[in-house]
Formats: structure tokens, C-alpha cells, sequence
């Protein structure tokens, strides 16, 4: 019988670390209800600033934070939620990712017949999840935090539910996440009637201190949990939904989707495998390099047979993920607390330098689809406006704009002196402090597979002729919109904004690798 | 001689079959609504299992757990079946089979 405590304890609750998340809910909450009062459909400016706003002060927010307890974890909620390094600067991430999203959606927004209160408010709602899962040191937080993130990320597709394209990619997306949250869900009541508690460092703490023969309990709970998070960041071969879900959504959704939902599944899997499971490295170090091998190799094969360009991002958003996971895979082979201080804190800070990186770059580049679909309406809606063929003359075109994606292109291909580079070589080297030289060499190969791909859209856009026709079908200007060179400003802004952080970080590298590093020595524990 | 005494691995037995029969069940059926009732199939596996846990633990953890999932699978279920709704306004008697425009 259990022992009731007749008394009801509260678990005391440090509101200075929830204020992120209390300022992204308390936005979505606030943005639905103006807009279901105003008398008159608002205008999309208020919920696009909204949602700036809002995504740049939680993100200013977690850096002041960082700045007061950045080195020493702040727990609170009883230990279910810990704001520290690595969730903060995940937190700044996330809202800049929000803001950026709000950029680039503002001037595509009636393009795809979504009403901008809504898709702020879901936007704003999805990060406060995302927000979650980077602190949630309790497997029922992260679990509540992904699902938070993944339900909204369903309606922001369905959204634009007037494109054939859209419904099914929200419905696939819906089924493939409920199926793998269960999966997750599974996970996590296998670890609990293995362990006793959902607690990450709990869990940490309990498997540290106990030797045990082994637990075939707790390795399949592990197991269900590597199998729902792969599914949340598109790890091969629980990638099916990815391609299809990235094509039939709107383009700023799918930046959304392929970065900062990436980014925040990816933050989950690295505390679940570090912080809570770290004493059974040597269980999940295979089924992890496992994992990072078949991302590699179907990611970079599938995206050069591709020809439609935002398909083939998507797969290389699946082979972006695979480069994280041999960051992740980077375990030295003796484990123990002794070489997880040592060489263990590369592995986590190289991937979470990769994913900053490649988020900006996934940004970016859709970003950029965003323009260019607006621009290259197809005649009938939903044939696919993304065509290899239709990219051919856009140098001639739009020069700037090819420049901006030939830049985002060779940094996703990690052409050196872009940022792309740096991280590529981080997670390498990573992966070679652990002596993981065949992934290593994997990665390389897999690296110049891609970069055929990147290098085909690039050689599409600056042919002399593509096969579209003329300029004459192109709207210069519609109206109600600040244009520059015919392209809705706010895209530019997001676009030149990706292409900075991408050429900076490239050429001066040391100042965020600094942060990654200072961000993981704190969920040590 | 008591008769058969059901102790926690029966229930935990129970919770997996659940679960598999639900995973199963959205693989092979083909009607958006039926795969909704497989997922719920198979949060209510793993809750049963939270129980299980919970009641072997001595626990109220793993009780307070399945207060969560269930409040999420109810959310889950509402867009879910709004997500069906669209796709059935739009194409009536479609299935899963239908929604296969985007391939490559």
C-alpha cells in the first residue's frame, strides 16, 4: 500500500527561470484572444510584430539568464525543469528561430490562406514546447514539452489545409507523430519500471549508484526512446514522413520544422542519453552510430536523385541530422564519469554547435524556397512549384538572391570559411577523439556525396537559360507590401540575417564554439 | 488451491499486447479514423503499464503520469480528428491510400 501523505507538499517554483516560456505562452494566449475580441480581423503586421517581439525577448530573456546563472544549473518544479547553459542557449535559438519564422511567414501568409493570428499563436505555442523540451530534466516534462511542440506543429500545417499538399502532409505528420510519441511513451514507463523515477538525473544518479547485471527492462526502454526521438529528427530509418511532410508544407513551416523542431528533439535526445543513460553508454553508443551511419548514407544518396529542390533539402535536412547524431555518437569507448568530463563534453558541444549552424542555414534556405515559390506560382496549385528546371536563369533574374542561397547552399555542403565547415570538422573531430574513425570517414565521404546535390541547384541557377520563359510572368509588386527589388522585405531581412550568422560564424568561429562548450559543461552533473 | 493469481506481469503483458495491437492496427488499417483509435489503443497499453509500475512501486508517480497522458492524448485526439474531418470534406470515403500525391 502506498504511503499517503495527508499533507499536500507544493513543490516550490523559481519564477525567474520560467519567464521564457511564460512570455512565449502568455503572447500565443494573448495574440488569440485580441484577435477573437477586435471587432475586425486584425492586420497581419500586429501578429508578425507579436511574434518578433516576442521570440526576440525570450531569447534576450535567456541570455540575461545566462549571464546570472549560466554556469551552475537552476532547478526548479521539484527538479522536473533545470535552466542552464544548454537549455538557455537553446532558448535563444529557439526564439530567434521564432522570429526568423514570423519574417519570412508575414509576406507568405496569404499566399497559403493562413490567418496570421492563428499562426503566430500556434508558432509561439509550438516554441514554448521547444522551450520545454531543452530544460525538461523529467522524461513526463519532456514528453509534455514534445507533444506541446508537435500538436501545434500539426495545425500549422493544416493551416494552409486549402492545398491538397498541405492536408496530407499535416495528416502524415500527425500519424507518424502520435506513433512515435507512443513509442516514446512506451520508452518512458519502461525506464520507470526499471529505475523507479522519470527524473533525468534521478535516473543518472540511481544508475551511477547501483551495479547491475543486465537490466533488459531498461535497455528496451532506452531503445523506445531512441526510436520515438528518431522519429521527431528524422533519423534514418524512422525518416519515411520526413520528405513528404517537408514538401507539402508551407516553406516558412518547413524552415520551422527542419530547424528548431530538429533542434529541440535533438536537445532532448542529448539529455536523455547524457544526463539520465549516460552509465549505459556502452548499451546505446552502437545503436546510436548505427543510426548516424544510415542517416549519412540514405540522406546524401536520396538528395542528389532528387529534382525537385525543397524535396532535396529535406533530405538534406535527414543528412544534416546524421552529422548531429556522430557528434552525439562521440563516446569515448571506456565509459564513466571520469571520460565523460574529459572527452565526453566534445560530443554534446559539437552537436549543439552544429545544430545553432544548421539552423540558421535550414532557415535560411527555405526562407529563400519561400521567395522563390511566390515568384514561381506553377499554373495549377499544388504541381510542384519546386522543380529543378524552374530554378534555371534565377542568377540572371534575381543576382542577390541566388548569391544568398549559393552562400546557404555550399554551407550546408560545409564549404570552408562558411559556417557549415566548422561544424562539419567539429563533429568530426568529436567523433575521432572517441576513436570513431570509420564514422569519421563515413561522414567525410557522405559530405562530398551531398555537396553533388547543393552544387546541382547552384549550376541550375546560374545556367545560361533555364527552361522557364520569360520575365514577364513574374508580379513585380503586390500590393500592401514593402517590397525591395520586387522581394517582400521582411524575407529579405530574415535571409540576410541567415546569410550573416552563417559567413561570421564561418570566418570567426571561437566566440560560439566558446558558448557550446561553456553551455554543456553546466548539465554535467 | 487459490486459483490463478494475477500479479503485475499480467498487467504488463496485457499493456504490450495493447500497444502492439494498436501499432499493428496503424500500419495495416486504412481509415483515418480506425488509425486514430490505434493510437489511442496504444497510449492506453503504455498507461496501463504506468499502473502496473506504479502499483508493484508502491509509487503515486506512475499514477499522476497517466493523468498527463491522458489529458495529452485528448488534445492529441482534437486535432486529430479535425486533421480527418479536412481531409474527409475534402475527398469523402478517402483512406490512408489516397493521401499519396507527395512521393519521390
Amino acid at each position: 500500500m502506498a504511503q499517503i501523505q495527508d499533507v499536500f507538499v507544493s513543490p516550490t517554483v523559481d519564477w525567474w527561470v520560467l519567464v521564457p516560456q511564460i512570455i512565449l505562452v502568455g503572447a500565443a494566449l494573448g495574440l488569440l484572444l485580441v484577435a477573437s475580441l477586435a471587432p475586425r480581423a486584425l492586420p497581419s503586421w500586429v501578429a508578425t510584430i507579436t511574434t518578433i517581439a516576442t521570440g526576440a525577448a525570450a531569447a534576450i530573456v535567456a541570455a540575461v539568464q545566462w549571464g546570472m546563472w549560466g554556469s551552475t544549473p537552476r532547478p526548479t518544479l521539484n527538479g522536473a525543469f533545470v535552466s542552464d547553459g544548454f537549455s538557455l542557449l537553446l532558448t535563444v535559438l529557439i526564439g530567434a528561430g521564432v522570429a526568423m519564422t514570423a519574417l519570412v511567414a508575414h509576406s507568405a501568409l496569404d499566399r497559403y490562406d493562413m490567418a496570421p493570428p492563428e499562426f503566430a499563436a500556434l508558432l509561439l505555442a509550438s516554441a514554448a514546447g521547444a522551450v520545454v523540451m531543452a530544460g525538461a530534466n523529467d522524461l513526463i516534462v519532456l514528453f509534455l514539452g514534445l507533444e506541446s511542440l508537435s500538436i501545434a506543429l500539426y495545425v500549422l500545417i493544416a493551416l494552409a489545409g486549402r492545398r491538397a499538399s498541405a492536408r496530407e502532409s499535416a495528416m502524415k505528420y500527425f500519424v507518424l507523430g502520435a506513433f512515435s510519441s507512443a513509442f516514446f511513451l512506451y520508452g518512458v514507463a519502461l525506464v520507470y519500471g526499471s529505475t523507479g523515477g522519470t527524473n533525468l538525473s534521478g535516473i543518472g544518479a540511481f544508475l551511477f549508484g547501483t551495479v547491475r547485471e543486465t537490466d533488459y527492462l531498461l535497455l528496451a526502454g532506452i531503445a523506445l526512446l531512441l526510436v520515438g526521438l528518431g522519429f521527431k529528427v528524422a533519423a534514418v530509418p524512422f525518416h519515411f514522413w520526413a520528405p513528404d511532410v517537408y514538401e507539402g508544407a508551407p516553406s516558412p513551416v518547413t524552415g520551422y520544422l527542419a530547424s528548431i523542431a530538429k533542434a529541440a528533439g535533438f536537445a532532448a535526445l542529448a539529455r536523455v542519453l547524457y544526463v539520465a543513460v549516460f552509465q549505459q553508454s556502452t548499451a546505446w553508443k552502437p545503436i546510436v552510430v548505427a543510426l548516424a551511419f544510415a542517416t549519412l548514407a540514405v540522406g546524401a544518396v536520396m538528395a542528389i536523385c532528387q529534382n525537385d529542390v525543397k524535396r532535396m533539402l529535406a533530405y538534406s535536412s535527414i543528412s544534416h541530422a546524421g552529422f548531429v547524431l556522430v557528434g552525439l555518437s562521440a563516446v569515448p569507448a571506456a565509459s564513466g564519469l571520469v571520460q565523460w568530463t574529459e572527452g565526453g563534453g566534445d560530443a554534446v558541444s559539437s552537436s549543439v554547435f552544429y545544430l545553432i549552424v544548421y539552423s540558421f542555414m535550414a532557415l535560411g534556405s527555405f526562407a529563400v524556397l519561400s521567395v522563390i515559390g511566390a515568384e514561381l506560382r506553377s499554373p495549377e496549385p499544388d504541381a510542384s512549384a519546386h522543380a529543378l528546371s524552374r530554378y534555371g536563369g534565377l542568377a540572371r533574374r534575381r543576382p542577390v538572391l541566388a548569391l544568398a542561397f549559393t552562400v546557404l547552399l555550399l554551407a550546408q555542403a560545409g564549404v570552408p570559411l562558411t559556417a557549415g565547415f566548422v561544424a562539419k570538422f567539429e563533429v568530426i573531430r568529436a567523433a575521432i577523439g572517441a576513436s570513431g574513425y570509420v564514422l569519421a570517414a563515413v561522414a567525410m565521404v557522405t559530405a562530398v556525396v551531398s555537396a553533388f546535390a547543393y552544387l546541382r541547384v547552384v549550376l541550375a541557377m546560374y545556367a545560361p537559360e533555364g527552361s522557364t520563359d520569360d520575365d514577364d510572368d513574374i508580379p513585380s509588386a503586390r500590393a500592401g507590401r514593402p517590397r525591395w527589388g520586387g522581394l517582400p522585405l521582411t524575407s529579405v531581412f530574415a535571409i540576410s540575417l541567415a546569410v550573416a550568422v552563417t559567413v561570421v560564424v564561418g570566418v570567426l568561429p571561437q566566440t560560439l564554439l566558446e558558448w557550446s562548450r561553456d553551455a554543456v559543461l553546466s548539465i554535467i552533473l | 488451491m487459490s486459483g490463478l493469481e494475477v500479479t503485475t506481469g499480467w498487467y504488463l503483458t496485457l499493456g504490450a499486447m495493447l500497444f502492439l495491437i494498436g501499432g499493428t492496427g496503424l500500419l495495416v488499417r486504412r481509415n483515418p479514423l480506425i488509425m486514430l483509435m490505434c493510437v489511442e489503443l496504444m497510449l492506453n497499453g503504455v498507461n496501463l503499464s504506468f499502473i502496473a509500475f506504479a502499483d508493484r512501486f508502491g509509487d503515486v508517480h506512475g499514477h499522476t503520469v497517466v493523468l498527463f497522458v491522458l489529458v495529452v492524448a485528448a488534445a492529441e485526439v482534437v486535432v486529430g480528428l479535425g486533421l480527418v474531418v479536412a481531409v474527409l470534406r475534402a475527398s469523402p470515403r478517402a483512406t490512408a491510400d489516397d493521401l499519396s500525391a507527395l512521393k519521390g
